[in-house]
């Protein structure tokens, strides 16, 4: 495989019983690339990433992620990927500080390391008079901040991000963006979902699932000059009302 | 008289060396037959103001009532007449569908068959699936079911805390005709949402943000009430335009917003701010551009926190 795919999905498929939750989606992500995986509510993304993050095994179909067979790597997969949803980050009854310990220790990485690493991460969140409060003092906005670093804290390639602004006020959806920025300049590949439509021009590419396949997937310009639509809401409205079959 | 009248409601929760006040002397009122929103983050207090209103939580301080009784000493009464559709789902997931809506109907005195007129738009779209278990619904027909519940008992007065968080752009657009049509019927409703997209589609709002009202008005009133130039401006990398907007002496804010950033100026600066990014870009985009609900929200939160 070439090294700047982080993601090569081919005909992936996922089927409980004679329902068929992700329907054959072939798909590349680029290193560095922030990628947009919009849906409606059960068109399939949450198996999708299930399977992309080593933690299902798909019916048939290929995929490579971060380098590694989904099938008969899986384990590698999960070390080589970071993962942070809006409903599970951190644990509310550790202090900001053993949050980081934990999850950087989780992932085998050295004393030295995570001493260093945890100093400089709660500086730049300016969280660093935090350090032993316990998470769940913590404002919403902060805590998904520091979710985030969490998250990346081990340098993985790729790092999931479902759902991760969700019910965060407009100012801190802002700064989270931010860091999304320049966790992708920093050469991090981001995979994010979203129910915000502006956050989807905010990607550098975007897919929409519709039914379990992926029927959209371009830059969110090239897909308002495709759909004749002026924003990325009304893009995903076209082709959401498609969908055939109830949400989740 | 007003629906809901609210007079500097506070609430506090935890214990002397951690106290979280909710909700800071909060006041409004909702007339009759208004759909009104209460617009704000999570932490914003919309849970805990949504609870005293429904008399399942009391306030520290200030007074409250729905529809004339007061919400601490007449909440029997208050009980009777208001439905509430909590932020998580709430209905018995071993039951139908059908026994769900029984036995909300069963506890408020009355019959499917009696109010079948008022929740036909909404139920019969479950209809079909009346002998499924609530638990076995999915997300949008447990949304559909929780409503209908709440409003069997034909209530005066609805309070909906964030029916739509979580819910994808299609099914939050089809909620929204929803409740238009129950406006329709003269129930006066209350909803709150983090989308601040959905504040349009109120006849007036409430904005919220930790525990205080940042405004209150028709959204219309609101947006017209941004009075500073806002831009709206795009190059190839935006990240790199972001820092140059904040560097800059007559920028008041800037922050991404879709495909651009948009600039709320300190004045009249737009050629001088062109001139600028001329010098330091070989290319970008500027237009003015009108604020919306999101643009004021960052505006005012900004205000208060100065």
């Amino acid at each position: 495989m070439s090294n700047d795919k982080v993601i090569i999905a081919d005909k992936l498929t996922k089927r409980f019983g004679d329902f068929t939750a992700v329907d054959a989606i072939s798909f590349e992500v680029n290193k560095g690339e922030i990628f947009g995986f919009l849906g409606a509510n059960g068109a399939g993304k949450t198996t999708a990433m299930r399977m992309l993050s080593g933690l299902s095994m798909p019916t048939s179909g290929k995929a490579i992620v971060a380098g590694f067979d989904i099938y008969r790597e899986n384990e590698q997969i999960k070390r080589n990927i970071g993962y942070m949803s809006q409903k599970f980050s951190l644990y509310e009854d550790l202090t900001v500080k053993e949050n980081i310990r934990f999850y950087a220790g989780i992932y085998g990485k050295s004393n030295q390391f995570i001493k260093e690493k945890t100093e400089r991460v709660l500086r730049q969140l300016h969280l660093s008079a935090e350090a032993d409060k316990l998470v769940k003092s913590l404002p919403l906005g902060w805590k998904q901040k520091l979710a985030f670093s969490v998250a990346i804290f081990h340098e993985p390639q790729l790092v999931f991000l479902d759902e991760p602004t969700g019910g965060v006020d407009p100012v801190t959806r802002r700064e989270f963006w931010h860091m999304i920025y320049e966790a992708a300049a920093s050469g991090i590949t981001v995979f994010v979902t979203t129910h915000y439509m502006d956050e989807a021009e905010y990607c550098n590419r975007v897919s929409i699932m519709v039914d379990g396949r992926i029927d959209a997937l371009d830059t969110p310009q090239q897909l308002k000059k495709t759909f004749s639509a002026s924003s990325m809401d009304e893009v995903f409205l076209k082709l959401a009302r498609k969908a055939t079959r109830a949400a989740d | 008289m007003p629906a809901v009248i609210v007079n500097n409601i506070t609430k506090r929760y935890g214990k002397k060396n951690a106290v979280v006040t909710a909700l800071k002397e909060i006041s409004f009122e909702v007339d009759k037959g208004e759909l009104f929103g209460i617009i704000g983050p999570d932490g914003a207090g919309k849970t805990s103001l949504f609870r005293i209103l429904t008399t399942l939580l009391l306030p520290e301080g200030g007074t409250a009532s729905v529809d004339g009784f007061d919400v601490v000493k007449d909440y029997k009464a208050i009980r009777k007449r208001v439905g509430y559709m909590p932020g998580r789902f709430s209905l018995y997931q071993d039951l139908t569908v059908k026994e769900n809506l029984d036995f909300f109907a069963t506890i408020f005195n009355t019959s499917v068959e009696e109010n079948y007129e008022l929740v036909k738009d909404i139920y019969s779209q479950i209809e079909p699936f009346k002998d499924r278990r609530a638990g076995k619904l999915s997300g949008g027909m447990k949304q559909k079911l929780a409503l209908s519940c709440a409003l069997i008992h034909r209530p005066s007065v609805l309070f909906l805390d964030e029916p739509t968080t979580g819910v994808d752009a299609v099914s939050r657009k089809e909620f929204w005709e929803m409740l238009q049509r129950l406006k329709k019927q003269g129930i006066t409703i209350l909803v709150s949402t983090p989308y601040m997209d959905e504040a349009s589609l109120c006849d007036r709002v409430a904005l919220v943000q930790s525990g205080k009202i940042l405004s209150i008005d028709t959204p219309e009133q609101i947006v017209a009430s941004f009075e500073k130039p806002l831009l709206a401006v795009k190059s190839d990398n935006m990240l790199q335009l972001l820092s140059l907007l904040k560097q800059c002496e007559w920028v008041e804010d800037a922050y991404p917003f879709g495909e651009f950033h948009h600039v709320v100026m300190k004045g009249e600066f737009k050629a001088d701010l062109s001139a600028y990014l001329s010098s330091q870009l070989s290319a970008f985009e500027m237009v003015d551009t009108n604020p919306n609900i999101e643009d004021c929200f960052i505006s005012l939160m900004k205000e208060n926190d100065e």
